[in-house]
């Protein structure tokens, strides 16, 4: 098999091993869904394999799917799971046909489980930094490795993770359906909360690999879209989650050849960015505006916007100023204190960003110092490098002591 | 850290038709920069809702006077509960509060705590 094969099943693994686990689990049951990740992995491992000594079939998905379903169907026959704990409805000896006809892998059947799975992993009894460990395995189909890479530790953490979150997901009897009408908007906040995680730990990751990044990013997206073509979840706040990580995943190309990991927006070219997914992002920006709930996720994509106009002027930062002013009092953050700091700087003029910069205290805090050594700069370049140096000392990454090294020099 | 409510007194000869749209925004900024600040020191606990200008006042025996509020100075035009270390360091934050500079004021009041 050639490399290019290789690739292609890489690529098929990412796209096809969560829908089939959500099915599978779908039609078994939660408490299945090791077993059917396992019959998932090695449904992969035969297609390698076959497809090794064989070559590629014409249509490999089709293939995977009949694979799938076969090992499914023997796995459960064979531990008489089927007829006698699961299903106990059923009539015990069914024909063949009728259960290959029970695990569907048609496109609807492959939404509404994934859209299912997604509420199952956003279930709020599972611990929060399990739910995205989870999120990342059963929903995107991440591997251990890429998960412990994408978090900064190792295999070993997040299978431990992983088994909680499975034991809980028993012990609480989950189910996997979607939630009343009257639980709808709370369980669609989890749902939405989680895939800003997801999208922000791509984003924001601490991790090199650089294609791994943005694969989170755009799986987050991908969940997203799951939630705007389900006609109950396509709500304003759903666009507006939407609309912000379209904005920011407008930028990244831009943000990873400058190296700028900072919070300022003004280094980066506004040519490099992804024309079209802003387009998106206005799109989902204009459907947003509906109903009277202004989320943060609201207030973000619409700062976010600001920037991805591209110009420079004092509107533009007086608008963003009042954002962020509003988005602090729904979701203090030291960053959006900061942020904040910075959009008035670029609005009302140094010396007033400096007397409310002061009053931050931020001191645990690289950027803040960073802030202050921008803030001081032409008006008292001791203090301006003064804070420099504090911003250098605390600074977490290589990356990040070049930028600051670089503004001392400046 | 304790709680505190800002009471914001406001003074009730302004009328309103004589604001321009200009000064109204201007007026718009001063408060929201204002508030803004205060929750950059996350020292929000959260903004009451602006009042507006109209309303009725209940006494005993029934009576009921309609607004604007002819009997008093200032009238109540908003919340913003706080937190702070003390009455000294909620006071301080106070400062440079809009109302002031309207003519009105801010009363700052520690929130009752249940033991």
């Amino acid at each position: 098999m050639m490399d290019n094969d290789t690739g292609i099943i890489a690529n098929l693994f990412r796209e096809e091993f969560s829908k089939m686990v959500a099915v599978i689990s779908k039609r078994y049951g939660l408490q299945h869904i090791e077993t059917a990740e396992d019959l998932v992995s090695e449904t992969f491992a035969t297609a390698a394999e076959s497809w090794k000594e064989g070559g590629l079939p014409p249509n490999p998905t089709a293939w995977l799917y009949t694979v799938a379903k076969q090992k499914t169907i023997h796995y459960f026959r064979r531990n008489r799971i089927l007829a006698d704990k699961v299903i106990p409805q059923w009539e015990s000896k069914l024909e063949m046909a009728e259960e290959m006809a029970e695990v569907n892998f048609s496109t609807q059947q492959i939404k509404d489980s994934q859209l299912q799975m997604l509420f199952v992993v956003c279930n709020p009894a599972i611990a929060s930094e399990a739910q995205i460990g989870l999120a990342l395995r059963i929903l995107c189909g991440f591997s251990i490795e890429e998960i412990a890479e994408a978090f900064f530790t190792n295999k070993e953490t997040i299978n431990k993770r992983l088994f909680r979150a499975r034991e809980r997901l028993r012990a609480e009897k989950i189910k996997m359906e979607f939630p009343p009408n009257s639980e709808i908007n709370t369980r669609l906040d989890n749902a939405l909360h989680i895939i800003y995680l997801l999208f922000n730990e791509g984003y924001y990751s601490k991790t090199k690999n650089q294609i791994l990044r943005e694969e989170l990013c755009h799986e987050a997206l991908r969940l997203g879209v799951l939630l705007i073509e389900n006609e109950s979840t396509n709500t304003p706040k759903t666009n507006a989650l939407m609309a912000l990580m379209c904005f920011h995943a407008s930028r990244f190309s831009a943000r990873q050849t400058s190296e700028e990991d900072f919070v300022l927006y003004e280094q980066q070219h506004a040519c490099n960015w992804d024309k079209s997914l802003i387009r998106q992002g206005m799109y989902f920006l204009g459907r947003s505006a509906a109903g009277n709930e202004i989320t943060s996720y609201h207030l973000e994509a619409k700062i976010a916007s600001c920037h991805c106009t591209g110009t420079d002027t004092r509107e533009k930062w007086e608008e963003v100023l009042q954002l962020y002013n509003q988005l602090l009092l729904i979701n203090y953050s030291p960053a959006v204190a900061l942020n904040r700091t910075y959009a008035l700087y670029k609005a009302d003029g140094r010396e007033t960003a400096l007397k409310e910069a002061k009053k931050l205290k931020l001191v645990n805090s690289h950027f803040y110092f960073a802030l202050l050594g921008e803030l001081y700069k032409g008006v008292g370049d001791k203090k301006a490098i003064e804070n420099l140096r504090r911003a250098f000392s605390l600074a977490k990454t290589e990356t990040e002591r070049k930028i600051i090294l670089k503004r001392m020099q400046t | 850290m304790k709680e505190f409510m800002f009471l914001f007194r406001l003074p009730f000869n302004t009328d309103e038709s004589e604001v321009t749209p200009e000064k109204m925004q201007e007026l718009g900024k001063k408060w929201n920069d204002w508030v803004g600040s205060i929750a950059a020191q996350g020292k929000v606990v959260n903004a009451g809702p602006r009042l507006e200008s109209t309303g009725k006042v209940l006494k005993k025996s029934g009576v009921v006077t309609d607004g604007p509020f002819v009997e008093v100075h200032e009238m109540l035009g908003g919340f913003l509960r706080i937190k702070a270390d003390n009455l000294e360091e909620a006071t301080t934050l106070a400062h440079g509060c809009p109302a002031i500079d309207q003519g009105g004021s801010v009363e700052i009041r520690p929130v009752y705590e249940q033991h």
